[in-house]
Formats: structure tokens, C-alpha cells, sequence
């Protein structure tokens, strides 16, 4: 057992690091109050390979792994959450449907751009009537010749009205549903018939773009067709697995830039003549912060690396997406209480994490699904 | 074109210095280790100048102890070619010692341009550099802040106390890197990957006799307490009298 880091993944580390503090932190309060991760951000993300770190360089991407890739996301979001979830929604999910369903001619015309980060991906799942249950969904694909025609409406979707290409379920044969009726396409967005909608207003995470996708009578050529017809459920959960471990990684950079922020603040901050840091009540908070942090990385590290070692993570996926969106909340919550009212300030970065943390237990599946993925690898193993 | 860029690795900027408990160097327990910054301009300026000929390579040479090959990988992971460690145990060197070391090696390596930074940030000697331009018997150019290449010649543009100085010398010769030189790019990712499969030489630093010793290392005198010189605009032409005269700033 090891648990250090390999030189690389430390000058990895590093240069985000750099990057980050550069780049990316002084924008942070201008991105979420313009609503927009400048291109020109995205772009240098790119130039470094930030959008293809997790992939293989073969398919233009940099092999830094799911380990690499958590780092990557981690200090992302120590900065700016809304530009850690453009980052991932691109490449965990986005692209990560077509690395693992797609077939080598679909991943040498799409997945090298993408992981090049010339082109932008997103994943569209959800519909009006169809989140975590994806029984629901609406959105049809019927075969017309050499093609399939898309017609339904996707909604939050992530990177939506950015994407070059798009990850789309929708329903091939109804009867079936989600044992065998809903497949894969890969789309690309200058395709006739295909508009994107309203881009949404939201709580946090404003600088990404959730938008509103319409399919109107879109023709996707067959060979776009993801993995096998009717096998799409399958795709959508597998790339879910995989995607959900990089959330539970934001989170942990969100709450080491938080209690980072915390213990400057409870050491500057005077009050009944000595800093608030030696109130035994901040004491106890930083260190429930802290205890926190720790199991989050832990845990979260060892799913990263078991995924690089090619086990199967469903369930610690799972885990690490709940327990760190969940103990992200609870610090969070210190982090504003530790700063009092100027942490409720918008002028301050903690107000914003608060709006930007509470995405975590919803989205990439609410944690009441990841508990029911949980329980059900309990049940079926019979045990832990 | 071939060019050597001599770093050293030394304490982050941002490293609170401790003294170490002789009284005479530096408490390296929680200290971070990076590049000189002023030796990343010098790697900048190497990387372009060879991506615009096109040819050559850039040999990253160090000085410094084991834990320097860091350092060097980094220089590694944005761009160059290949790198060489000379070992040494000696924690701060003397700059005559640090010179001839690195002199005897680059008399075998050969060059077209030679770059240091203009300074190390940790002992702020900025010896080193002319040093081994003197002991290699080439041009020296120091505080470069522009720097261009025609025919074999070089043409430099060069920071002087209030102003700007242009100088041109015929090739090989020694550059010191100031900060306006360029900006240093960020490692790309990939280039952190391959950086494992570059090589980096290591051989024990030939060490001659230190000409010279510290004897003791202090801490700067804490900063005396702000004062209020006055109120209103009556204050103002004594606070600018103190301003430069006192403080020195203005």
C-alpha cells in the first residue's frame, strides 16, 4: 500500500496549481457574474490539455489517468466552480460516453478533437419527464435510410449551448424502454434541426452554460449510432459511473480552498481582544473541516485509483460522490458561520461557493440515486 | 542553434525563511522548492529561440543537490531537451565554487548561447552567470530584456539604471535573463508525461576550495511602526520630502 503521489502527478499538481492561480482565480467573480467561462479561458485550458487529460494520448489526450484527472479537477475548483463543471461535463461525461461505447472510427473523428479540446462535448440525458428515472424519456429516434431522425427536447444540459458535439439518448423502441429501447447517438450541433433553447438562470455554478437542446426531425448519419442500438441505458450509466468520481473530486478543491480561507480568516480576525482562532467553538469547526477533507480525498483517491488499476467503481463512485458532495455542504456552511457576515457578503469568494457547493447533491444523478446504487451492490453481494 | 540554460533550484518565493540553528544557513525543513523564477525566463527564451531555428536543443544544467532533478524535470516537462545534475552535498555554495563547477563541464558541451537568470532569488548574488563567461572566456551580456539573433551575431537590449542599453556581440556567448524578456509558458500536461522519459545526467560536481565563507546569517530588523506626518493638504509636501528622503520610494 502506498499512498503518495507520483512525481508527475505532483508537477501536474503543480502547474494547475500555477495555472489556476493565474488564470483562473482572478476571473472567478467576473464568470459567475457574467454568467460565462470566457473562450479565451477555455482555450488555454485546451493548449495545455486540460479537456483530454483523462483520455489516452492515442486518442489525442494527455494519459494522466482518472488519478490525473481528479487533480485536475480539484484545483479547478479550489478557483471556480463553474469552470471545474465546463471542464467536466466536456470530458466525464460528454466525451467520456464516446471513449467507452464508441467504436474507433467515432473516437478518431470525434474523441481526438474533443480530448484535444478543439472541440467542446456535452451529454444530453435528462428531459422534462425523465432525470434519475430514465424510463421517462420522450426524445425519439426513428430510422429514416442512412440515418436516424431525432426529434424531443433535452433540458439542463451542461456545456449545451457551447458543445460542438453532443452525447443524445433517446428512444429507439418504446415497448422496451430501458431494457433494450433507448440507444446512443453522437450528435453534432450544426446539424439541421437541432436549436438550442433557453439557457438557464441558476442558484450556482452560473458561469456554465445549462441550456434548453430542441431535436427537430435532426438526421444523425447510422454510423453515429453509440454502441450497440437499444444498449444506450447502458452507456448512459456506465459513462455516469466513471463521471461522477471528478464531482466528488471538485469538491474536495472547493473545501481545502474553504478551509483554507477559514483558518486565514479565524487567525486575523479580532474580536474580545485575541484572533477568533483561539475560541475553542472556530477550533472545533476547523477540525470537523478538516477530518472531513480528509476522508473526502481519501476515499475519493482510492476509487481514482482503483479505476486506473481497471476495477470496477460503481459503487465507490457512488460513495465518493455522496459523502463528498455531503461534506462539502456541512463545511461549506462552517466556512460562512467561521466568517460571519462578511461571508454572506457577495463581495467575498465564500458567498459564492455556499450558491456554487449545492449542485453537488443533485446533479450527475441526486444522492438518493447514488444511495439506491449503493445499497443495491450491498444487497447483491450480500453484504459489504 | 544550442543552447544551455543553467537553474537553480531554491526556496519558493512565497517560503518564510527560517535560520537554521548554526546561525549561518538556511532551515530547509518546510521549505518548497522551484525554479529561480529568473531562470525561467532564461529557459523561455531558449525554448523559442530554439522552435524558431528549428534545430538544436536545450540542454538544462543544475547545480545543487539530489532533490534538484526536480527542478530540472520541471524545466524538462516545458520543453527542453535533456538535462544534467551536478551533485553536490554543500547546501549554498560559494558562486566562484558554483562557476568553476559548471565551467568544467560546459567546456564539453557545445553551445551557441549560453543563459542564466539574471539572479538566484535565494542569495541574490547574481556573481555566477559573468563568472563562467569570464572563466569560459566569452561575451557576457547581463539584465537582458530583449534579445535578437542575425548572421551569427547577437543584439541585446539590456536594463541600465534609468534607461535602456543595446549591445551586440558575436556568438558563443553568455546571457543573464532579466523579467521582461518574456512570458514563461505553463507546462503543458503532455509535456509533464514525457518529461519521465527525458534524460537527466547525473555526475558528482568537481568542488574547488570556497573563497569564501558566510559567517552569519540575520534576519532583517523588524519594520518600525507607521507614523501620521499630518492632516489636510498642509501634511503633503512634508510626507513627499519624507517620501524620498527617509523612505526612498518616490
Amino acid at each position: 500500500m502506498d499512498f503518495t503521489f507520483t512525481e508527475e502527478q505532483k508537477m501536474l499538481r503543480e502547474t494547475v496549481k500555477r495555472f489556476v492561480d493565474q488564470e483562473v482565480r482572478p476571473l472567478a467573480q467576473k464568470i459567475d457574474e457574467e454568467r460565462n467561462v470566457p473562450r479565451d479561458l477555455i482555450d488555454k485550458m485546451a493548449q495545455l490539455g486540460f479537456l483530454g487529460i483523462v483520455f489516452p494520448e492515442k486518442y489525442g489526450g494527455v494519459g494522466a489517468g482518472e488519478i490525473g484527472y481528479c487533480i485536475l479537477l480539484e484545483e479547478l475548483a479550489r478557483a471556480c466552480a463553474s469552470t471545474a463543471t465546463m471542464v467536466g461535463a466536456h470530458q466525464s461525461i460528454g466525451a467520456m460516453a464516446i471513449y467507452l461505447d464508441g467504436n474507433e472510427e467515432q473516437k478518431q473523428k470525434y474523441l481526438v478533437p474533443l480530448a484535444k479540446g478543439e472541440k467542446i462535448g456535452a451529454f444530453a440525458l435528462t428531459e422534462p419527464n425523465a432525470g434519475s428515472d430514465a424510463a421517462g424519456l420522450e426524445t425519439t429516434a426513428v430510422e429514416d435510410g442512412d440515418t436516424y431522425l431525432l426529434n424531443g427536447q433535452k433540458i439542463y444540459i451542461t456545456n449545451g449551448s457551447i458543445a460542438d458535439i453532443v452525447s443524445v439518448f433517446a428512444v429507439t423502441d418504446k415497448e422496451k424502454g430501458v431494457r433494450g429501447g433507448i440507444s446512443a447517438f453522437i450528435v453534432e450541433t450544426d446539424t439541421p434541426g437541432f436549436r438550442v433553447g433557453h439557457i438557464e438562470d441558476k442558484m450556482g455554478i452560473r458561469g456554465s452554460k445549462t441550456a434548453e437542446l430542441f431535436f427537430e426531425n435532426v438526421p444523425v448519419p447510422k454510423e453515429n449510432l453509440l454502441g450497440r442500438k437499444g444498449f444506450g441505458f447502458m452507456t448512459a450509466m456506465k459513462t455516469l459511473d466513471v463521471g461522477r468520481l471528478s464531482l466528488a473530486a471538485a469538491c474536495i478543491g472547493a473545501a481545502k480552498e474553504l478551509i483554507d480561507l477559514s483558518t486565514q480568516h479565524a487567525k486575523t480576525r479580532v474580536q474580545f481582544g485575541k484572533p477568533i482562532a483561539e475560541q475553542q467553538a472556530i477550533k472545533w469547526m476547523l477540525a470537523e473541516m478538516a477530518a472531513d477533507i480528509f476522508a473526502m480525498e481519501s476515499l475519493t483517491y482510492r476509487a481514482a485509483w482503483m479505476r486506473d488499476e481497471g476495477m470496477r467503481i460503481t459503487r465507490e463512485s457512488a460513495i465518493a460522490k455522496m459523502f463528498a458532495s455531503e461534506a462539502l455542504d456541512r463545511i461549506v456552511d462552517k466556512a460562512v458561520q467561521i466568517h460571519g457576515g462578511i461571508g454572506y457578503m457577495a463581495e467575498y469568494p465564500i458567498e459564492r461557493f455556499y450558491r456554487d457547493s449545492r449542485i453537488n447533491r443533485i446533479f450527475e444523478g441526486t444522492n438518493e440515486i447514488q444511495r439506491l446504487v449503493i445499497a443495491a451492490d450491498i444487497l447483491r453481494k450480500g453484504g459489504y | 542553434m544550442n543552447v544551455v540554460v543553467c537553474i537553480k533550484q531554491v526556496p519558493d518565493t512565497e517560503t518564510r525563511i527560517a535560520i537554521a540553528s548554526d546561525g549561518r544557513s538556511v532551515n530547509t525543513a518546510d521549505v518548497e522548492w522551484v525554479v529561480n523564477p529568473y531562470d525561467e525566463y532564461a529557459l523561455e527564451e531558449a525554448l523559442q529561440i530554439r522552435d524558431r531555428t528549428g534545430e538544436g536543443e536545450v540542454v538544462v544544467l543544475s547545480m545543487g543537490q539530489e532533490r534538484a532533478a526536480t527542478a530540472i524535470r520541471s524545466c524538462l516537462a516545458m520543453g527542453a531537451d535533456r538535462g544534467m545534475l551536478l551533485k553536490t552535498d554543500t547546501p549554498f555554495g560559494d558562486a566562484y565554487g558554483t562557476a568553476s563547477a559548471l565551467t568544467a563541464v560546459l567546456k564539453e558541451i557545445e553551445f551557441d548561447l549560453l543563459f542564466f537568470g539574471k539572479q538566484a532569488v535565494d542569495d541574490d548574488n547574481a556573481q555566477v552567470g559573468p563568472l563562467v563567461a569570464q572563466m569560459l572566456n566569452l561575451p557576457c551580456v547581463t539584465v537582458v530584456t530583449k534579445l535578437e539573433l542575425e548572421n551569427g551575431r547577437a543584439r541585446a537590449h539590456r536594463e541600465v539604471e534609468g534607461g535602456l542599453e543595446i549591445v551586440e556581440t558575436c556568438l558563443p556567448a553568455v546571457f543573464t535573463a532579466q523579467k521582461d524578456l518574456n512570458q514563461p509558458r505553463y507546462a503543458s500536461l503532455k509535456g509533464i508525461m514525457t518529461a519521465k522519459k527525458k534524460q537527466i545526467e547525473e555526475r558528482e560536481a568537481q568542488l574547488v576550495d570556497p573563497k569564501l565563507e558566510v559567517v552569519e546569517m540575520l534576519k532583517p530588523p523588524p519594520r518600525p511602526a507607521g507614523r501620521i506626518v499630518g492632516e489636510g493638504k498642509e501634511a503633503v509636501p512634508e510626507l513627499v520630502q519624507l517620501l524620498k528622503d527617509e523612505a526612498k520610494v518616490i
